[in-house]
């Protein structure tokens, strides 16, 4: 009762702007997400201006000049056009092909800035615009209407949920600090696989099975990141398959639908698999791979026949993802070692076990224990491994047994956060990954989400520094918290972050110290990493706490079903 | 910016803490400005770091003599003493800001940080005007016209892309108008001789405020009446001595008089303010291109407008010439309406909507027009524009027109979506914002307060009732806008590439003025309006 009288106390000064309906609100709030987008973009890129190497900028923008200018077979193979120690291709085909369109609408106002060989390092006013508004549509064609397609089908039962919590939760998938400030300040184009996710997510959160498995599938052939949700697709799909009268026809289904859309992403390179794997192509046996059966013996080839190749191919490297993690996707619960063994391929090796500071497992504990110089490349595989497949067991097994949209949130976000803490070369840019899911369950624990939020935000200021973002950071993230908290004053605060008030509030006081610190003091010499350290260490044990609670909170979710009920109701 | 007005208004306890929740709105604002700083900024931005390194290098009595720089000081002296004031921080911060000449052309991002953050900062002064002028209201009200005004488009792409100090400006002619609307009319003329001695182009609402002030603080007899005259006169006479007072005693006032109002720059700014000389220039082609057609010989004029020249010389080829005097009795004329309303009935509650339309018949009339003087008039009729239907009809529709024709202010294709996106963003707020509002009113007139709650929470679900909606012929209007931004924008240059660069902005100017023509009959006919509401 108590909550209804708060609504509409509410509703008396605020009813007004979300009285039109959730398109309405969906339309005004994506416009003002889009003005900040916009506005970001005015700032620099990543590596603007730094040559010879530049950054990311420079990487997308040499792949749009490889990909309009060479034929598709060649885009991951080394050559004389196509130098793969400068920017070669290391992403999945989705990408090339993203790359692909928008290599042409550059040719079509700015030829110089695609043309093959010259344009390395092209930077220019009318170049830079182009590209970041490729990114831009990119979002408005993907990822606003995913968001759109997920509110929809999250909120369908409109009754449960008031306007406001919806217009809420649309402001926060939209308005998302760290992916606006890395995909248009930084310069990536996370906002595509992200949006093929959320689609994804929206569309098996109405039963829609195969459309979501084409959608991850897509999203997963965009960026190989996504493979961080894998084990919470792959367990809540499995979950719900056999709850329903014919569990393996259904899995079947799934199997085709994945297969299929992977066939038709890899059809240039079909013909060519075997010579990318062996250096000569004597069979071509991959046509035959339509059954998972087939798919499988693919994988157990690639595995035990060519393992060394994997390292050094960059190409290879990046096919084998693909093809080993949909082996996986189906086929987990036959082969579980066979699992194992592609899990541990995921990630890119010759980078090492992490890559400058990033608040994970190995990367804080090295502080104390150095793992690159104890253990062997080949030894830590199987540890970092065994570490990511042992933490996102327990959600996938919640999933495999009690399917639920609710448990698949915190299922998407545990595998993924699991992968950010444990896995093999991760990036700080990862955390857009665990962001997202969070950002989707926000509404249960909003006080939760915020505090994540920071942290995420903070483990991401080192490389915002170096982008020389700090501005458009500093603006974005007193933006975020100003909309954010405006509307979260409303609500109680509940769950572990009230009775641990004192404790969190201390942590973000220090976060926001270590900021200015970062900025201004200079580290001592002997510790030119004194500050990312610290940030690092922060921000991991945040993690690795939100990590732990989001596990429990699955698992409490299969019993807590009924009380929850109850609290709506009353 | 829905979004945080939205959440804003969730923000439970906001009635009682209204200064708080202004505060928000302008962080808000504040953030996104911040964010716009690295954008695209116009000339204006180097007259203001100019007038810093002259105001901070020279003597006062040398301020208005200078030409170091083409960029002259014309505004009033309080303003030269505000970017005195600036300089002593710019000084701190990079001292090469406000060297003479070393900081010529100065535009490393330690000015423009500097500027940008003056601007933002200054912004106060508006956020304290508009907390005045609606402190009274009701909280819905109150934040509908604090999203109008605190997030309005145009003054973000006046000040904080194009740069210039208006926000500040507009703040003080928001705290005169709210001291008038009390009835405090010495401190609002105070307030308004102020102004006047910041930017003397808002001296175009002085009849009006003479003729209100003459009425309503100067009454009750001969004697009492001569009394408050005397003392409103000498305040007046004292904030102008505080502003001249030092340039009389160096005897230069006819320099600063000769620097602040330049007559020699024509009628009509390079690009076309909308206005009512739009359409005098057009018939004017239009009769010479007839009348050549029929066999007279008509003299092409040297200074085509068309040709974008901006100067004094004769443009017209048939009609009369108009000079500085033709304008200034045609802004007079138009005005008199109004003049003689405030004369037969000055009412503190509708000065507001007076000044709003002084401003406005000196937008339409006046001489050499700029296009960012339509803020003068739009900002305070926000405040007007929550009264009723009409008004709210009226003010959508001018608000859009008057921000779109700021568009051609911001040409690099950098700015392009950025425009557009505030545009587009301040007309859904405004939208939703209107329709909730009338809404609301309506259902509670219909209901009761019993069942309020079911009818608000219906309304919620289903948005039924749509009392807040445009007339067709303003539909179509603004569909036409659309229209004519596509051609300008894209079409134009894709189908006649470089021919006629002029058109695109004149068929801008030409069918925005069609908007404020119509906003500002809209304005005289609520004038004349007999006073039974």
């Amino acid at each position: 009762m108590k909550n209804k009288v708060d609504l509409d106390n509410h509703d008396d000064a605020s009813w007004w702007l979300i009285q039109k309906g959730v398109k309405a609100i969906f339309l005004s709030i994506s416009l003002f997400a889009l003005l900040i987008r916009v506005a970001v973009s005015l700032h620099p890129y990543s590596g603007a201006g730094n040559s010879p190497k530049y950054g990311d900028y420079e990487a997308q923008r040499h792949w749009m000049e490889i990909t309009i200018n060479l034929p598709a077979k060649d885009w991951y193979r080394n050559s004389t056009t196509n130098d793969l120690n400068y920017w070669g291709l290391d992403y999945p085909p989705l990408t090339a092909y993203q790359s692909f369109v928008h290599g042409l609408l550059l040719k079509l106002f700015d030829p110089d800035s695609v043309s093959l060989f010259t344009s390395r390092g092209y930077e220019s006013y009318f170049g830079k615009l182009l590209m970041r508004w490729t990114v831009l549509s990119s979002d408005v064609l993907i990822f606003f209407p995913a968001v759109f397609y997920f509110v929809l089908a999250y909120f369908s039962d409109n009754s449960r949920f008031r306007k406001r919590d919806i217009a809420w939760q649309i402001a926060i998938l939209l308005i998302n600090p760290c992916l606006i400030l890395i995909d248009h300040g930084h310069f990536q184009y996370n906002c595509i696989s992200l949006g093929l996710t959320v689609g994804a997510i929206a569309a098996i959160c109405t039963d829609k099975d195969l459309v979501g498995s084409f959608l991850f599938t897509l999203a997963l052939n965009h960026k190989q990141m996504s493979a961080y949700y894998a084990p919470a697709f792959f367990s809540h799909l499995l979950g719900k398959c056999m709850r329903r009268r014919k569990p393996i026809v259904e899995v079947l289904k799934l199997g085709v639908v994945v297969l299929g859309t992977f066939a038709i992403i890899w059809l240039p390179y079909l013909h060519s698999v075997d010579a990318l794997l062996q250096g000569e192509d004597d069979n071509l046996f991959i046509y035959e791979i339509t059954s998972p059966l087939m798919r499988l013996l693919l994988a157990r080839c690639i595995l035990e026949s060519t393992p060394d190749i994997l390292h050094h191919n960059l190409q290879t490297h990046v096919l084998h993802q693909c093809l080993l993690h949909h082996a996986i996707r189906d086929q987990v619960m036959i082969f579980p070692l066979l699992f194992a063994k592609v899990l541990s391929r995921l990630a890119p090796f010759e980078r090492g076990l992490y890559e400058d500071y990033v608040a994970n497992f190995w990367c804080t504990t090295s502080v104390l224990i150095k793992w690159k110089r104890l253990f062997s490349v080949k030894l830590l595989k199987i540890l970092s491994f065994t570490a990511t497949l042992s933490t996102c067991l327990p959600s996938m097994l919640q999933q495999i047994r009690f399917p639920s949209n609710q448990g698949f949130l915190c299922g998407l976000l545990c595998s993924s956060f699991s992968f950010y803490l444990f896995s093999f070369q991760v990036h700080e840019k990862s955390i857009l990954l665990p962001l997202l899911p969070a950002s989707m369950l926000a509404l249960d624990e909003p006080s939760l989400f915020i505090h994540f939020l920071h942290y995420a935000l903070l483990s991401m200021f080192p490389l915002v520094v170096r982008d020389k973002l700090v501005q458009a950071y500093l603006a974005i993230y007193a933006l975020t918290f100003l909309i954010i908290n405006a509307l979260n004053n409303g609500k109680q605060k509940r769950g572990v972050f009230h009775s641990a008030g004192v404790l969190f509030g201390c942590c973000l006081f220090c976060s926001l110290i270590l900021h200015v610190v970062y900025l201004v003091v200079r580290p001592p010499e002997r510790y030119p990493f004194l500050f990312e350290a610290i940030i690092m260490l922060l921000c991991f044990s945040q993690f690795i706490f939100l990590l732990i609670f989001f596990n429990v909170k699955q698992w409490t979710l299969s019993k807590a079903v009924p009380q929850m009920h109850k609290q709506k109701l009353n | 910016m829905e979004e945080n007005r939205r959440e804003d208004f969730s923000k439970g306890p906001t009635p009682r803490k209204p200064l708080l929740e202004l505060l928000w709105f302008y962080a808000v604002a504040a953030c996104i400005k911040l964010l716009l700083i690295p954008s695209y900024h116009s000339t204006d931005f180097e007259v203001h770091r100019h007038w810093l390194a002259l105001t901070h290098s020279l003597p006062l009595s040398q301020w208005y003599f200078d030409d170091t720089s083409q960029w002259t000081l014309d505004y009033p002296p309080f303003f030269a003493y505000f970017e005195r004031f600036l300089s002593i921080f710019a000084n701190i911060v990079d001292p090469q800001i406000v060297h003479l000449q070393k900081g010529l052309d100065y535009n490393t991002n330690t000015v423009i940080y500097f500027q940008r953050i003056t601007v933002i900062v200054s912004d106060l002064c508006l956020l304290y005007g508009v907390y005045r002028l609606t402190k009274n209201l009701d909280p819905i009200k109150r934040k509908l016209i604090w999203v109008l005004v605190i997030w309005s488009p145009a003054l973000v792409i006046v000040d904080h892309l194009h740069f210039q100090y208006n926000g500040f400006l507009l703040g003080m002619l928001l705290i005169s108008l709210s001291y008038l609307e009390e009835g405090r009319d010495l401190m609002g003329g105070f307030v308004f001789a102020v102004l006047l001695c910041f930017k003397h182009l808002f001296a175009v609402a002085a009849p009006v405020y003479f003729v209100y002030l003459l009425r309503h603080y100067c009454r009750g007899g001969f004697v009492r009446g001569f009394g408050r005259l005397t003392i409103m006169g000498s305040v007046v006479v004292a904030v102008f001595a505080a502003a001249y007072g030092p340039f009389i005693y160096h005897g230069q006032i006819q320099q600063v008089i000769r620097r602040m109002f330049p007559f020699g720059r024509g009628l009509c700014h390079a690009y076309w303010a909308p206005n009512f000389w739009v359409f005098y220039i057009l018939l004017d082609k239009g009769l010479s291109i007839l009348l050549r057609k029929l066999g007279f010989s008509i003299k092409i004029p040297t200074a085509s407008f068309t040709s974008g020249l901006v100067g004094d010389s004769s443009p017209f080829s048939v009609l009369p010439q108009i000079t500085p005097l033709t304008t200034f009795v045609v802004v007079l004329l138009a005005l008199s309406p109004c003049l003689i309303k405030a004369f037969k009935d000055p009412q503190p509650r509708k000065i507001t909507r007076w000044v709003a339309y002084a401003y406005a018949c000196g937008f339409l009339f006046g001489w050499h027009v700029h296009e960012k003087a339509s803020l003068h008039f739009v900002i305070p009729l926000a405040v007007a524009a929550v009264q009723s239907l009409e008004d709210a009809r009226h003010y959508f529709l001018l608000s859009i027109v008057s921000c779109y024709s700021l568009f051609p202010l911001l040409f690099e294709a950098q700015e392009y979506p950025i425009k557009v996106l505030l545009l587009l963003l301040h007309s859904s707020l405004m939208w939703l914002g209107f329709s909730a509002q009338f809404d609301k009113g309506e259902s509670v007139k219909q209901t009761g307060s019993k069942s309020k709650r079911h009818v608000q929470k219906k309304g919620s679900m289903t948005a039924t009732g749509e009392p807040f909606c445009i007339r067709f012929v303003e539909k179509v209007y603004l569909v036409g806008l659309l229209v004519v931004e596509i051609w300008a924008q894209f079409l134009h240059p894709f189908i006649l590439g470089g021919k006629f660069p002029f058109v695109p902005l004149m068929l801008i100017s030409t069918y925005c003025s069609l908007g404020v023509m119509y906003s500002w009959i809209w304005q005289l006919r609520w004038i004349l309006k007999p006073a039974t509401n």
